[in-house]
């Protein structure tokens, strides 16, 4: 009974991995079909990555995303960490109002987000284009970069700060030295976050830009009615870069926690000594 | 300490800028009359009017609602067996099997769903299984089921991880004792570990319903320019046939349900705690 039922586990499982991987293996199979067809393989070719390379728009779209994703980040991370700082020192009802109002982008469907920026760029006759779309993603990114530090902020000894004041730093030399180094891994995880929020949003993003700047999710979208294999293309490109991101992530974290076991270890055995 | 306070200043102007402002104008284009400028603006209920007496809106409305449930039912029962299973593992396999089941939902959303309008075009790999076995082709692309594919492959992963997290949470100590007292795997299954992952059940049901409810881009994608949900008919009105009051009416409304529905499945859990 038992093995027979952990074979039917197993085969459930591989049906489910099957499920979510197999769009992904058939984008990147059919991005080097030397056919136009995306159902038939003719052959391998590299074809559609040269028409990739050589399509403005999609190279453009890559560019524009990875830029606005990191400016996005930077911008958020610091308003961000700046205001959850300042945040866990105020009154409570005032931390209680900017937690209500972040609540409003994450938990407001995209779409009404978006038809609110849209409506209020408008208001103010501000051209849709770039700077726009930054402002969107940095708007939608320092919410969820406060909820992931302010965390690590209440967990915070306050009588380390004071003591550093008390000793003589100045404010900005408490911040750096003191505060910062000690919600650093919520700050990080914040950043993350940012990253890959601002990296894949499509809806907020459809309605904030105009003027020609649109990043993948919008070439994607703009590009579905018509077969064009070079969106596989440009969707193999998209899935290696997260995958080597995840890898790299994944690598410096296991080396960082190695790192501080020897050294845990170390410090262990100076003691016992 | 005081000095630090001053930090959140700025932000506090941005928010009420970027977050509260807009918000503002989607309930004030909502209650006023086409073609105004911000200033000369009359208080209408027209637009509310207007979307109750079109049976097209509200057939467009609960075909939305019917494909979210019908979703977030699907997640849920496909969803809770991985979970189940992946709590069970030791601790290496479970940490390995939430990389590889949240790993797809790192690579974009329209990326994925791309993807699927090649897997179940007519003469798409679906279809090709199908007529080894002796199944004509079925038509899968630009019908509902070809969306509710679609929202399930972007959705279920969500659901998986929020039962799992909470069946994880369970003591395991439980369970043995409802076998000791005689129930069978069945009994034990229904009356302690369903109870208890109940909580994680509902947060997965707010992240797939929620999303579902509201999509636009797998829809459009999927179920092709004839097929529209809410989300598209947002979209339609903001983008292309520019009645933006009609189109806040219509958000508005949309957001309304959707916190209504938040508001009652948080209802249900606490009394579900309650109870427990």
């Amino acid at each position: 009974m038992k093995p027979k039922k952990r074979i039917f586990g197993g085969i459930l499982m591989i049906l489910l991995v099957i499920f979510l991987y197999a769009p992904i293996v058939y984008t990147i199979v059919f991005s080097f079909n030397s056919s136009k067809s995306l159902t038939k393989f003719a052959g391998f070719s590299t074809r559609w990555f040269e028409k990739m390379l050589n399509d403005r728009n999609m190279i453009d779209g890559i560019k524009y995303t990875i830029l606005i994703a990191v400016i996005a980040t930077i911008v958020s991370t610091i308003i961000g960490t700046l205001t959850a700082i300042g945040l866990s020192k105020s009154h409570r009802i005032l931390k209680n109002c900017v937690e209500q109002v972040n609540q409003l982008p994450m938990m407001n469907p995209d779409i009404v987000t978006a038809i609110g920026l849209l409506m209020f760029f408008s208001a103010l006759h501000i051209n849709k284009g770039f700077m726009t779309l930054l402002i969107a993603h940095v708007m939608f990114c320092i919410p969820y970069v406060i909820l992931s530090i302010m965390p690590k902020l209440r967990s915070l000894d306050p009588n380390l700060a004071e003591a550093a004041m008390d000793l003589g730093a100045t404010p900005m030399r408490t911040l750096v030295s003191v505060i910062i180094p000690q919600i650093m891994p919520g700050i990080i995880s914040g950043a993350l976050i940012a990253f890959t929020m601002s990296f894949d949003d499509f809806v907020i993003s459809y309605f904030a830009t105009g003027n020609g700047v649109n990043n993948i999710s919008i070439v994607v979208y703009t590009m579905r009615k018509r077969t064009n294999p070079s969106i596989n293309a440009l969707s193999t490109v998209v899935i290696v870069l997260i995958t080597l991101g995840l890898i790299i992530y994944n690598v410096i974290s296991a080396i960082n926690a190695k790192r501080r076991e020897r050294e845990e270890a170390r410090l262990r055995a100076e003691m016992t000594d | 300490m005081k000095q630090f306070r001053r930090m959140t200043y700025p932000y506090i102007v941005w928010a009420l800028i970027l977050i509260v402002a807009p918000m503002l104008l989607i309930v004030l284009y909502a209650f006023t009359t086409k073609g105004n400028d911000v200033v000369t603006t009359r208080f209408t209920l027209h637009n509310f009017a207007r979307f109750f007496s079109d049976s097209l809106f509200l057939k467009v409305l609960l075909r939305s609602l019917k494909v979210a449930a019908i979703t977030t039912i699907a997640c849920l029962l496909l969803g809770y067996y991985p979970a189940y299973y992946i709590a069970k593992c030791s601790e290496t396999f479970k940490m390995r099997w939430v990389l590889i089941i949240t790993f797809p939902t790192w690579i974009n959303m329209l990326v994925r769903t791309y993807a699927w309008i090649g897997i179940l075009q007519d003469d798409g790999i679906i279809n090709m299984v199908l007529g080894w076995i002796g199944i004509g082709p079925i038509q899968m692309m630009y019908t509902e089921f070809a969306v509710i594919v679609g929202m399930v492959y972007n959705f279920i992963p969500f659901m998986i991880l929020q039962i799992y997290t909470s069946l994880t949470k369970m003591d395991g100590s439980l369970l043995e004792a409802a076998n000791d007292l005689g129930a069978n795997k069945f009994q034990s299954f229904l009356r302690v570990t369903l109870p208890l992952s109940l909580p994680g059940i509902i947060s997965g049901i707010t992240l797939v319903f929620l999303p579902a409810v509201s999509s636009f881009c797998i829809p459009s994608m999927l179920g092709g320019g004839q097929y529209m949900l809410v989300g598209n008919v947002i979209e339609q009105y903001f983008l292309h046939s520019g009645d933006w009051n009609f189109g806040s009416a219509i958000s508005m409304i949309m957001a309304i349900i959707i916190i209504v529905s938040m508001y009652i499945t948080k209802k249900v859990d606490v009394t579900e705690k309650k109870e427990a």
